[in-house]
């Protein structure tokens, strides 16, 4: 499971060689460690007039967090760099020149119409040459709308494309995304403070390019540390496949953010699982998520041995890869079985108990796959059953919303978990090397997007799909 | 042989001890999946498996009990140091007991009476064992030897220490399975028991049939599921034949009692349980310690009764002290045979339950030997193991006791759900030396 080559060009001889003969120099990539930095360096925030008043709310509230905000608010596109050129009018304000910037927030929701852009987005050339290694770029914009005026959806759209082709360029374990604003919500709604947080942070080391959605939505919230240290507190987690991998790393991210976690898996996988819950100081419940009467034994479980469910993570899936041409019915219908057909019925058995006025807030995420979006070679199967989940995402996002819950897909890129360990080695190192981050993700990666998805300050985001791919080069 | 009479303690009243649930490792046939495991290696899975399930991380329990049979003197606390290597608090307390056979349910008994007198709230009833990993020791007169050396202050003391030593000193000594007082094997002992109460090949075969079928059916509805965890890529009994008919387990030459005559050789190696190991761990406790951590209560643990029986002058079969102990224990709570829904009879053989029954509708042997007026009565074939048992499961000695009461306390448990009325569970387990334990279970 360990990239041995990313490893090898990031010291020493490894690193000389590489670089001299231009080969791919993977990042290591930062990741969470509590008590940690939020950032690798201080914050150029970046808005065009209309959009100050947003970035000036933001910029309050990164100070709040202990972040150094830098603001850069240009009026015009002539405002910040002479014909021509597109350097600086002036030296960089407050940041000593050896500084590195540790994020760059764009704020754009102001814009009208595609030529608004330019004077933040030309404001950004210089910075970027000073992004820190592990930096990040999060744009905050105002998501498209049904009756935008053609200008305006132009401009709104256009951030989309503007923001995927960014995160390409950037280097060193850098990553660009966004967060669109839609409906009322605005940039001081708490979901778009925990996006913003959760892009910045070494928490989404393997989300790039990639965009979340904020709508209005109640969120119970105090903006404490106490509140993103532990934004689980109290709440009980139900996490599926939790003996190994992804669903092991997920189980412990909750517990980590103070989730008591309800481990599920097969029972012929009940070793590691029995590792996972001790580890994590939850409870295991060996059961096959196929079974008719899932949903009702996870609850059941759940109420008696920790008095509530708040969280339910579908995390069990399987592979059974074969060309369509010599695909067999029960490589067909196990994967349909598990990866989709078992999440619907165990979503049922929770909608039923949320419409029984048991469940309010319950919070559903989804493991998806890129497979699921891009396709796949001999993942006709597998496709099918994780683009049905991003499918069933939304719709029970619409359901659950009546009951105060939320659901949320995300979607895994090349992982680096026992399952890709036995891809042959060439395809493993095509498949790894084909993101912006040239690299496999870690499972806790995916855990940690979870793990934001599935906290209560994460309420106005619903229905969504959040890639952990590095940007794989394939689909959106 | 006079009936015992015990009573209930007077004075302050007993508090209920319950079953709260129980895991298991899967039992496997010695020598293979479990080669490289050691006892300490097999209890620490069956104790992690019962804190997983039960979420018992970090906690403080009264105490967890058990041992092994076949054990390595280095083990001396086993059961400690599997709490020390288990995610249980290391402040809870352990000790090591043994009973042969019948030391899981024995350790029960034992939690179980300190929970009723108020001396714990909790508890974990442990038993493990492995003949893959079993201890052999030197020779008595190597051991001499060196221990001879080790108290010698010169050289010249020390060889004449090892100068008594002969070849034969330093043949490796196995552990025995074979009766001391005897000689004799198990086998061999239960194969006169078998002869003399006129056991058929055919009904012990029909035993280890339905063994085999009821342990098959068990697994495939899922009974276990929370009952046991998986280890080192086992996850079934690997004893188990789900595919063995009559015809099959026929046509087994018989492997006991072949000095005892033409036709007198009833058991086989498939009505007899083979050498295997694996572990398992009951957990027990008040109603109020079980209601304080959210968990649930499967059965009461009523009451306990063992026996030794006189095998050495050959007046008792070996293998028969339970069906001694099981009239007292019935007599003392106010039942008959008639008010057990659930009986486990430890299949040590096939022709172990059947004796037992023999000799319970036997007017003679309940009269002579049992104190008894009459036959204590005739057990309902379809009440017994209907589960399976250790035939089909295997039999690591120690952990047998935790796997039965486990099992006991959730058909109870299930059946009590189903009628809405009390059910009850007696468990026998029989023991090397001439002894049983036996044990009542009512649904909670």
């Amino acid at each position: 499971m360990t990239d041995t080559y990313t490893l090898f060009v990031n010291k020493g001889l490894g690193k000389t060689v590489a670089k001299k003969l231009g080969l791919p120099r993977p990042a290591l990539l930062r990741r969470y460690k509590s008590g940690a930095p939020l950032t690798v360096g201080p914050v150029l925030l970046v808005a065009d007039a209309a959009s100050t008043p947003d970035a000036r709310a933001l910029g309050e509230v990164m100070r709040g967090w202990g972040l150094d905000v830098v603001e850069r608010f240009v009026a015009s596109s002539t405002d910040r760099a002479p014909e021509g050129t597109n350097g600086p009018r002036t030296p960089e304000p407050s940041a000593p020149a050896e500084q590195r910037w540790g994020a760059i927030v764009v704020v754009l929701t102001g814009l009208s119409r595609p030529a608004d852009a330019a004077a933040a987005v030309l404001a950004l050339p210089d910075a970027l040459k000073r992004l820190a290694p592990g930096g990040r770029v999060v744009t905050v914009s105002t998501a498209p709308a049904d009756g935008d005026a053609p200008a305006l959806a132009a401009a709104r759209h256009g951030v989309d494309g503007f923001l995927r082709s960014l995160a390409k360029e950037l280097r060193f374990g850098a990553t660009a995304n966004g967060i669109l604003l839609a409906g009322d919500a605005g940039a001081e709604h708490p979901s778009t403070l925990a996006a913003l947080r959760f892009l910045l942070s070494a928490k989404s080391a393997f989300v790039d390019g990639q965009f979340l959605t904020v709508s209005p939505a109640d969120a119970a919230f105090v903006d404490s540390p106490r509140t993103w240290e532990k934004p689980l507190d109290g709440r009980v987690a139900v996490v599926t496949g939790a003996a190994r991998g992804i669903g092991a790393a997920i189980a412990k991210t909750l517990a980590r953010d103070g989730a008591t976690v309800v481990c599920v898996d097969v029972p012929a996988a009940g070793e590691g699982l029995a590792r996972t819950a001790n580890a994590v100081g939850g409870t295991a419940l060996q059961l096959d998520v196929t079974a008719p009467d899932a949903g009702e034994r996870i609850l059941a479980h759940a109420r008696e041995r920790h008095g509530r469910l708040d969280v339910v993570v579908h995390n069990a899936g399987i592979l059974r890869d074969k060309l369509l041409a010599n695909m067999d019915a029960t490589r067909w219908e196990s994967v349909v079985a598990v990866n989709v057909e078992a999440q619907l019925r165990i979503n049922e058995a929770l909608l039923a108990a949320a419409e029984r006025g048991e469940l309010d807030g319950l919070r559903i995420v989804s493991l998806a796959s890129t497979s699921g979006i891009a396709g796949n070679r001999g993942q006709t199967n597998y496709g099918f059953t994780k683009a049905g989940v991003i499918g069933h995402t939304t719709a029970t996002a619409a359901l659950l919303a009546a009951h105060g819950g939320a659901a949320n897909a995300v979607a895994p890129g090349f992982i680096e978990t026992d399952m890709t360990a036995h891809i042959p080695f060439v395809p493993r190192q095509v498949a790894r090397r084909a993101n912006s981050l040239q690299q496999g993700g870690q499972p806790v990666d995916v855990a940690e997007a979870v793990a934001f998805l599935a906290s209560p300050l994460a309420a106005g985001i619903t229905g969504q799909t959040l890639r952990v791919c590095g940007q794989n080069l394939v689909g959106r | 042989m006079a009936a015992r009479s015990s009573t209930p303690a007077k004075g302050s009243p007993l508090r209920d001890a319950v079953v709260i649930g129980g895991n298991r490792i899967p039992f496997a046939r010695a020598g293979k999946a479990y080669a490289d495991a050691s006892n300490q290696d097999l209890l620490t899975a069956a104790l992690e498996g019962l804190v997983a399930r039960f979420g018992l991380q970090g906690e403080v329990l009264g105490e967890v009990v058990g041992g092994a049979v076949l054990k390595h003197s280095r083990d001396f606390n086993l059961v400690r140091e599997c709490v020390l290597g288990s995610s249980l608090s290391p402040a809870t307390p352990a000790y090591d007991m043994q009973q042969a056979c019948a030391t899981g349910l024995e350790a029960a008994i034992a939690i179980t009476n300190k929970i009723k007198l108020g001396q714990a709230d909790s508890g974990v009833a442990v038993g493990t064992d492995t003949i893959s990993d079993a201890p052999i020791a030197v020779s008595d007169g190597l051991r001499r030897a060196l221990l001879e050396a080790s108290h010698a202050k010169t050289l010249q003391a020390r060889l004449r220490a090892f100068a008594k030593l002969r070849p034969a000193d330093l043949k490796p000594a196995a552990p025995g399975i074979d009766e001391p007082r005897t000689g004799l094997s198990m086998g061999e002992h239960q194969a006169v028991t078998t002869a003399r109460w006129g056991i058929t090949r055919e009904a012990q075969d029909e035993i280890a049939y339905r063994s085999h079928t009821n342990l098959a059916r068990t697994w495939d509805e899922g009974f276990f599921d929370d009952l046991v965890t998986p280890f080192r890529g086992l996850t079934r009994d690997d004893n188990l034949r789900p595919d063995t008919s009559l015809e099959k387990l026929g046509t087994l030459k018989p492997v006991f009692g072949k000095s005892l005559g033409p036709g007198e050789a009833t058991m086989t190696a498939g009505n007899s349980t083979p050498l295997t190991d694996g572990a398992s761990a009951v957990l027990l406790g008040t109603r109020e310690w079980a209601a304080e951590h959210d968990l649930p209560v499967l059965a009461r643990f009523v009451d306990a009764e063992t026996a030794g029986v006189d095998f050495v002058h050959g007046r008792d079969g070996l293998l028969l002290a339970p069906a001694h102990a099981v009239p007292r224990l019935l007599a003392r709570n106010g039942l008959t045979l008639a008010d057990i829904d659930f009986f486990e009879i430890h299949e040590a053989f096939a022709s172990t339950v059947l004796t037992t029954l023999a000799a319970w509708e036997d007017a003679d042997y309940c009269r002579d030997e049992l104190g008894l007026d009459g036959p204590l009565g005739t057990v309902d074939r379809d009440k017994i193991n209907v589960n399976g048992s250790s035939l089909a499961t295997g039999h690591p000695f120690a952990a047998t006791g935790g796997r039965i009461i486990a099992t006991a306390a959730k058909l109870v448990a299930q059946r009590a759900a189903e009628t809405g009325k009390p059910a009850r569970a007696l468990i026998s387990v029989c023991a090397a030396g001439g002894l049983g334990a036996t044990a009542l279970l009512e649904s909670a």
